[in-house]
């Protein structure tokens, strides 16, 4: 009995492209509806930053303004970046963690799925539930609060914080691979809860103690934020270029603490 | 030399063509050494059954066939190839022991997806039909009951229509009805030239379905062969019989191994069956319930996996 291999293994024929980007779109599709049909999952992930708007932004203080930006507008970029942020944790993290410590992981590593696929499709779920969450918090501040804008400008917002929702999916990944199903949750309220009012998302900024101030200049969410801020001219006067770049390292370094996880999936015996 | 082929012939599967083998592999976690020096092969066409008790390395050994984590020495090939190349699962399917799935998909749904990863799945009707899923398809998969559930584990697995099938513990939890139904299954699987290679620490399911046995232990191989092949490695007969004797008096019947107390009744094994009853028969008119059966595979089983540690103690 031989086991033989020739050049003729190059009958291997890789997948065509467009069957390639079907996998892509069904593993999307999947994960989508997956956590959407949840719906304590939806509802969380919706509801905390469309409440603290609507209590800040359309009742306390509708009527004031935040340096020279109207509460209500000003509301929409913090609280959004805080959306985005939960989103993309919960969406990532929590979904990571389980499949991992249940063994479901295992299953899709077991079958052809290319592997890329199934973080692809975790990543643009995220996008969506972030790109909803701002488009309510538009629909609160346009019916209620009076916010105005140009199109340009609305569109320019709501692609950033879309766009920010990648480096926390990525910080979603990261966190995923180092914490268990019944920890992830927790673990990641610990740290994003006081992050986001460290970077000015619930307390506006420039009301924040000066030692506050400090710490929100090394934390993710304050450079979304700032991004998002100067987008309705509420920006602190930094460069923009910076805060993309510090998000853009701080993507690259959870990726590279996600490769870790993963390869040190692959040694442990159970799970 | 020959072509690893896209797909597997009836000349592969008479030629009795490798289709997966481990060679040499060691492979440890941490200071726990899972497989030790193991060598096993699994040949086109025929189910291959690895039993062993839990803790053995079945798992260990399905996963490095799966390529889900590389041996520590040693080599591995699938189909010809190595498989931790994903490419290389186009032509594989798994039912993996899982604690979770997610539970708001439809079983459909879920079929759908593993099916699209694959180049030529099967229809999903059929996979439906194969698996006694065709009543359930719209169900999600938290309202299945626990033998519904590894169905639609088995139902993901073949959904590719794959040249080899690996399935660990696949009828474990499954009532006698469904067990029975899954290796029907199977066996209709491996007659259309599928090959396949399960776990078990289900010695019934071993014999019953494996062309052949590899059973490992504590990390290594100790024996291999048909279910006949490996019954035979253990000699004799088992006697089982309700006596007013004693169980000492029955074990200094000559050509007695060993006597077991089984609620009423005595099991008695023995090389020489017919000495012992007519011993039994002089020694105790009154003897009733007379059985003599083969030595199972269970017997060789236990039989195998002592010797295994005997030895394993004088040597060290």
């Amino acid at each position: 009995m031989t086991t033989s291999t020739m050049a003729l293994s190059s009958l291997r024929i890789p997948r065509s492209p467009a069957h390639t980007a079907t996998i892509y779109l069904k593993e999307t599709k999947y994960e989508f509806l997956k956590n959407f049909r949840i719906p304590m999952y939806t509802a969380s992930v919706l509801s905390f930053p469309l409440m603290f708007y609507v209590l800040f932004g359309l009742f306390l203080y509708s009527k004031e303004a935040i340096g020279h930006t109207g509460a209500p507008t000003y509301l929409i970029a913090t609280y959004g970046t805080f959306g985005v942020m939960g989103a993309s944790l919960f969406g990532t993290a929590a979904g990571l963690s389980a499949d991992r410590g249940l063994g479901w992981l295992q299953v899709k590593r077991a079958s052809p799925m290319p592997p890329f696929a199934y973080f692809f499709a975790k990543v643009i779920t995220s996008m969506v539930f972030s790109a909803t969450i701002v488009l309510a918090l538009f629909a609160l501040g346009i019916l209620f609060g009076g916010v105005r804008m140009p199109i340009l400008e609305f569109a320019k917002l709501v692609g950033t914080l879309v766009a920010g929702s990648v480096p926390f999916s990525a910080m979603g990944l990261a966190l995923g691979y180092f914490t268990g199903p019944n920890s992830a949750p927790p673990t990641i309220n610990l740290i994003y809860l006081p992050m986001s009012f460290c970077s000015g998302l619930w307390v506006p900024f420039m009301f924040l103690p000066k030692f506050l101030q400090q710490i929100a200049l090394v934390l993710p969410p304050y450079h979304l934020s700032q991004l998002a801020l100067s987008v309705v001219g509420a920006g602190r006067n930094g460069s923009n270029l910076t805060h993309w770049e510090i998000l853009i390292a701080f993507t690259m370094i959870c990726m590279g603490v996600a490769r870790i996880g993963f390869q040190r999936d692959q040694e442990q015996m159970y799970g | 030399m020959r072509a690893t082929l896209e797909k597997i012939s009836g000349e592969d599967v008479q030629s009795g063509f490798t289709v997966a083998s481990l060679e040499s592999v060691n492979k440890n976690y941490g200071s726990v050494q899972a497989l030790r020096n193991v060598n096993f092969c699994v040949r086109a066409g025929e189910i291959a059954a690895l039993l062993g008790p839990n803790g053995a390395g079945k798992t260990t050994a399905v996963k490095l066939l799966l390529g889900l984590t590389p041996p520590n020495s040693g080599k591995v090939r699938v189909l010809g190839g190595d498989p931790t190349n994903p490419e290389n699962r186009t032509r594989t399917g798994a039912m993996l022991q899982v604690g979770r799935v997610p539970e708001t998909l439809r079983v459909r749904e879920h079929i759908d997806l593993f099916s699209s990863y694959y180049r030529n799945p099967m229809p999903a009707s059929d996979v439906l039909a194969a698996a006694g899923l065709e009543r359930l398809r719209d169900r999600k998969f938290a309202e299945l009951s626990g033998g519904q559930k590894q169905r639609v584990l088995f139902a993901l697995a073949i959904c590719g229509d794959p040249d080899l099938l690996f399935l660990d513990e696949p009828t474990v939890g499954l009532d006698v009805e469904a067990r029975r139904l899954l290796w029907e299954e199977i066996r209709d699987l491996a007659r259309r030239g599928k090959t396949i290679l399960l776990t078990t620490h289900y010695l019934q399911e071993a014999d019953s379905l494996a062309d052949r046995i590899v059973v490992i232990n504590k990390g290594e191989i100790i024996a291999e062969g048909t279910p006949a092949e490996i019954k035979a490695q253990t000699s004799g007969k088992k006697i089982r019989c309700v006596t007013r004797l004693n169980l000492n008096a029955v074990r200094s019947i000559p050509g007695v191994i060993e006597v077991k107390e089984d609620r009423e009744a005595l099991e008695i094994r023995t090389s020489d069956a017919e000495r012992v009853v007519r011993e039994l028969l002089a020694d105790d008119e009154t003897v009733s319930g007379l059985e003599i059966t083969a030595a199972g595979l269970e017997e060789a089983f236990l039989a195998l996996t002592q010797d295994a540690v005997r030895n394993g103690n004088q040597t060290s």
